[in-house]
C-alpha cells in the first residue's frame, strides 16, 4: 500500500518531530516558568525573541540557522570541533529546525497554564516543608499538565509539518532529511506523483488527527483529576 | 524562654504593622482584632511568607528572622503548620495524599490517630473537590498537624462556614487543642470563637498590640470591652452541672460560690464542669431579687468596678463579683445613675437564660 520511500518519509518525520519535542521540552518549561513567574530586565526583549519564529518567514529562520549552526557558523564550527557534530543536511539538523519553529508554541501553552496555577497552593506546600524543587515537581508541574499536553502536541505537530526552515537548513535528502512535507513537495514536483502525494496527504491528516485526539483525551483526564473526579 | 517571641515592623499599604509579642504558654493563643488590624499579615511574617522590614522572630529560642543580623529561615524549614483561611488543599492529591504531603516518616504512626481525631477516616480516598466546606477545613488542619509543626497557625479557619458547621469544626479544634501538645496560634475576629477556644489572648488594633495576657483576665477589663467585640463582648463563667429538668428542658447549674442558675438543656452529665459564655449585653441589674420579673436567673453580686467609656455618653460598663468569678454587665448611664449604683454595692445580676453557650472542661 505504501512504498518504501513513503514509509521512510513517515518514519523520518516522526523521528525528527519526536527528537525535536524531546529536546525543547525541558528548556521550554524552564523558559515558560521564567516568563510566567519572574521579572527581570530584558524580559520584553526575550518575549519578542521567543515569538520571532512564529512571525518570521520559516526560510529566514532556516537561513539564520545555517549562518549560526552551519559549517562556517560560529556555533557550528564549535559543535564540529568539540563534539564532531554536523547539523546541516542531516536529520538532526531537521530536528533542530523543527524544534526552533515549535519552541514558541510550547512556551506559550505552558506559560499560560503556569500563570493559571494558584501560587497560594505553592506557598501552602512550602509551609509543609517542601523546598522549591519539590514544590515545582509535586504541585506546579502536575497542575500545569493540561497545558503541557496541549503545548506538547502543538509543538510536535509544528515540528512534523515544518517545511521552510527544514529545507533551507537541512535540505531535502531522501532517507535523511526528507520528511513528510518535503516528500509531498517532491512528489508534486514530479510528473505522475499525484497518487503518492494523495497517500502522503492522507497519512498527514491521520497522524494529525491521532495526536489531537490523544492530547484532548489526556488533557481531559488531567483536568478531571484536578477537579476531583476519578478519570 | 518564650515559645514565641517577636518584634516586627512592616509597612502595609496605608498602615503599618508595628508590634511585639510573646507567647509563653502552650495551649491556644488567640490573635484577635477587627478585619484589617494586621492579624493575617502577622501570620504571614511568622510563616515566612513575607519578610519584615525590621525586627526579629524567635521560636523556641531559634531565630527565624533577624533583620539586624540578616538571619532568615526560609518557609519550608520553619516547621510551622499553617491552616489557611481558604484551606488550600492540593486538588490533584486525594485526601490521603494531602495529609501525608508534609509528613515526616517518624510521624507515620500518628497518622491514624490524627485522622480519627478529626473524623476524616471516610474521606481518605476522595479528592478535595468532592468535600464539603467543613471537611476541607478538617483535612487542612490534619495536613498541617501531620507536618510535625512546632506551632500550629490557624487563620480564621471557620470563615465561610454556616452556623452548624462552624460549631462542629470548633468542637474538633477544641478536641485537638486538648489532645495534641502543639501550641496553637488562632486568628479570629469573632468574639464567640475566642471564648470557646482561647487560653491566652493577643488583642490587636490597627497593626498594634492593644493588650495581651490570659483571656479571662483581659475579659474582665472594662476598658477593653469595645475592642473585645463591643456589642458581642462576653464573659466566661465556670459552673458545675447539678441536674437536668426534662419537663421544662432545663439544666440546673451551680456556681462555685453556691448560687444556682438554670439554662436550656446542656449536653453534659451531672457533676461535670462546664464553661458558659455570657454576653455582656445579656446581663441586667436589680437592686434586690424579685419574683415579679421574668428573669429566672437572679444572682447576688457585688459591683467591683464601674467604668464610663470616654466618648460614649450612653454606656456604663460594670464588673461584678460572684464569689471568685467575675461577670460583666453593660447598662445605660441613665439607668446607672437612677438606680444610684456605686462600686462595692450589693446588687442582683439578672441573666437571660438563653444567653448561654457551653464548653466542656
Amino acid at each position: 500500500m505504501l512504498t518504501n520511500p513513503e514509509i521512510e518519509a513517515v518514519l523520518i518525520s516522526l523521528q525528527v518531530a519526536g527528537v525535536a519535542l524531546a529536546w525543547i521540552l525541558i528548556p521550554g518549561i524552564a523558559v515558560a516558568w521564567l516568563m510566567a513567574r519572574r521579572e527581570f530586565p530584558g524580559k520584553a526583549l526575550l518575549d519578542g525573541l521567543l515569538h520571532l519564529p512564529l512571525v518570521l518567514p520559516p526560510v529566514v529562520v532556516g537561513y539564520l540557522l545555517l549562518l549560526t549552526l552551519g559549517r562556517q557558523g560560529v556555533v557550528g564550527q564549535w559543535l564540529n570541533a568539540a563534539w564532531g557534530v554536523t547539523l546541516p543536511f542531516t536529520w538532526q539538523g531537521a530536528a533542530v529546525a523543527g524544534g526552533v519553529m515549535a519552541f514558541p508554541l510550547l512556551v506559550r501553552a505552558v506559560r499560560l497554564s503556569l500563570e493559571a496555577v494558584d501560587p497560594r497552593l505553592e506557598a501552602a506546600a512550602s509551609t509543609l516543608g517542601a523546598g522549591r524543587w519539590r514544590v515545582f515537581v509535586t504541585i506546579t508541574l502536575p497542575l500545569t499538565l493540561p497545558g503541557l499536553l496541549t503545548g506538547g502536541v502543538l509543538a510536535f505537530a509544528r515540528a512534523l509539518s515544518e517545511f521552510g526552515a527544514t529545507i533551507t537548513f537541512a535540505s531535502n535528502i531522501p532517507g535523511e532529511t526528507r520528511t513528510l512535507p518535503l516528500a509531498l513537495y517532491s512528489l508534486i514536483q514530479t510528473p505522475g506523483g499525484e497518487a503518492a502525494a494523495a497517500r502522503l496527504c492522507a497519512i498527514s491528516v491521520v497522524i494529525a488527527m491521532i495526536s489531537l485526539v490523544a492530547s484532548e483525551w489526556l488533557a481531559r483526564r488531567a483536568r478531571a483529576r484536578l477537579q476531583g473526579r476519578d478519570a | 524562654m518564650s515559645l514565641l517571641e517577636l518584634e516586627v515592623r512592616q509597612r502595609l499599604g496605608d498602615f503599618s504593622l508595628e508590634l511585639g509579642l510573646a507567647v509563653e504558654e502552650p495551649g491556644v493563643t488567640a490573635l484577635f482584632g477587627p478585619s484589617g488590624s494586621g492579624k493575617t499579615s502577622l501570620l504571614r511574617l511568622l510563616a515566612g511568607l513575607d519578610r519584615p522590614e525590621q525586627g526579629h522572630i524567635r521560636l523556641n529560642g531559634e531565630t527565624l528572622v533577624d533583620t539586624s543580623r540578616r538571619t532568615w529561615v526560609p518557609v519550608h524549614r520553619r516547621r510551622l503548620g499553617v491552616v489557611f483561611q481558604e484551606a488550600r488543599l492540593f486538588p490533584h492529591y486525594r485526601v490521603r495524599g494531602n495529609l501525608t504531603y508534609g509528613m515526616p516518616r517518624h510521624l507515620a504512626r500518628r497518622f491514624d490517630a490524627v485522622v480519627e481525631l478529626l473524623g476524616i477516616e471516610a474521606l481518605l480516598a476522595r479528592y478535595p473537590a468532592t468535600l464539603s466546606g467543613g471537611e476541607v477545613r478538617r483535612v487542612a488542619i490534619g495536613r498541617a498537624l501531620l507536618s510535625d509543626p512546632r506551632m500550629l497557625l490557624m487563620d480564621e479557619p471557620l470563615t465561610g462556614l454556616d452556623g452548624a458547621r462552624k460549631a462542629e469544626l470548633l468542637r474538633y479544634i477544641q478536641r485537638l487543642a486538648g489532645e495534641v501538645e502543639v501550641p496553637i496560634l488562632y486568628v479570629s475576629h469573632e468574639p464567640a470563637e475566642l471564648l470557646e477556644i482561647a487560653d491566652t489572648l493577643v488583642l490587636m488594633e490597627a497593626g498594634r498590640v492593644l493588650a495581651q495576657g490570659e483571656l479571662d483576665a483581659l475579659l474582665q477589663r472594662c476598658d477593653l470591652s469595645e475592642a473585645l467585640g463591643g456589642f458581642d463582648a462576653a464573659m466566661r463563667l465556670e459552673v458545675r452541672v447539678q441536674a437536668h429538668d426534662t419537663a421544662y428542658g432545663l439544666t440546673h447549674l451551680r456556681l462555685e460560690d453556691g448560687q444556682s442558675l438554670s439554662v436550656p438543656t446542656l449536653q453534659a452529665s451531672p457533676g461535670q464542669r462546664v464553661r458558659l459564655r455570657v454576653p455582656v449585653r445579656d446581663v441586667a441589674l436589680a437592686l434586690a431579687p424579685s419574683a415579679e420579673l421574668s428573669y429566672r436567673n437572679q444572682l447576688a453580686a457585688v459591683i467591683d468596678q464601674a467604668w464610663a467609656p470616654p466618648g460614649d455618653p450612653t454606656t456604663m460598663e460594670l464588673r461584678l463579683r460572684l464569689g471568685e468569678q467575675m461577670l460583666r454587665a453593660r447598662l445605660t448611664r441613665h439607668a446607672f445613675d437612677q438606680l444610684g449604683l456605686v462600686e462595692g454595692q450589693h446588687v442582683t445580676a439578672l441573666i437571660r437564660s438563653v444567653a448561654f453557650a457551653q464548653r466542656e472542661l
